[in-house]
């Protein structure tokens, strides 16, 4: 699967002065398309959290953090702090993935598809993997079902491959399974 | 209309669209509304949109949700998805598309041969027909 959003863990500190020798190293797990990318963001909400700027910090590390077990389903909730056209505002969202870069991604295009908010005023506060008792979307819920059974009511039936498509065809599709 | 085949863990599907096109897998879980994770004995389990599925009358009876690989061959091998698969006139008939599709030059020709032979034996029984009627 490709992501367009990975998820890095990046870790920095202000650079030793000699009036503080060893300065406090931050670790932050953050959002980014890319590596560059990732390293700006840390600084940038680190500035908000310390008196510590790209200029005179140092980064000690980014990695990048993949998922542990992308084959069975989990339950993400994210907590997001985005900008409307008038104002900030946080939101709790929960979304059912096999990853969490997945979960993101959904987030992304949902915040962009329900609130037309574009990526760049979407800041991640926080997310974590939420046991079936805590979550609290009845979307979510739904299928926490160890029987769950529904069928698939109108399909559209198309060619294995766009290679085949065809504009006229002789009938009228039938859509019922 | 009723509705008979329904996404259940156990449901075995075809995949219709994409790079797996033709292969049987058991779907062991929903993700949500569009996505189910599906699984076979010689595959990764993933993740697929239903809409790259096409479902089959064939179940696994009691399998759990999420099995492992081990307790999935088993069940899949007790429930016997391949013979049932390969005796159902869909199995049968997409066999037939993929024998033909694979077929050479030299098998084409003993094909038309095949069909030249057979319908001459029927024109000429129904030639006979026709002269005992007249």
């Amino acid at each position: 699967m490709i992501f367009r959003f990975h998820q890095y863990q990046v870790v920095g500190r202000a650079l030793p002065t000699p009036g503080n020798e060893t300065p406090k190293a931050y670790r932050m797990k953050l959002w980014a398309t890319d590596e560059v990318r990732a390293k700006s963001k840390f600084w940038y909400f680190l500035r908000k959290l310390q008196k510590v700027k790209k200029a005179h910090g140092q980064l000690l590390a980014i990695n990048e953090i993949f998922e542990k077990y992308p084959t069975t389903i989990k339950n993400y909730g994210i907590w997001v702090r985005y900008q409307s056209r008038t104002g900030y505002h946080n939101m709790y969202k929960e979304y059912r993935d096999l990853t969490l870069n997945g979960a993101v991604e959904q987030m992304y295009d949902e915040m962009a598809s329900r609130h037309r908010v574009r990526s760049p005023c979407i800041q991640i506060i926080k997310t974590a993997t939420i046991p079936v008792a805590l979550c609290k979307r009845v979307n979510t819920k739904q299928f926490h079902n160890s029987k769950i059974k529904f069928p698939l009511t109108s399909r559209k039936i198309r060619p294995p491959s766009r290679s085949l498509k065809t504009t006229y065809k002789a009938s009228r599709p039938n859509t019922f399974v | 209309m009723v509705f008979r085949r329904f996404v259940e863990i156990g449901r075995v599907a075809l995949i219709n669209y994409g790079p797996e096109h033709g292969k049987l897998v058991v779907i062991v879980d929903v993700v949500d509304q569009n996505r189910a994770l599906i699984d076979a004995p010689d595959m990764v389990r993933t993740q697929i949109n239903f809409k790259r599925l096409s479902l089959t009358d064939i179940t696994i009876p009691e399998l759990p949700r999420t099995p492992s690989k081990k307790v999935l061959k088993k069940a899949y091998d007790d429930a016997d998805v391949e013979g049932k698969w390969s005796n159902s006139a869909w199995g049968k008939k997409l066999a037939v598309r993929i024998k033909r599709a694979s077929l050479n030059d030299f098998d084409r020709f003993k094909v038309m041969v095949a069909r030249v032979k057979r319908s001459s034996i029927v024109r000429r029984e129904l030639g006979k027909l026709r002269r005992e009627k007249a």
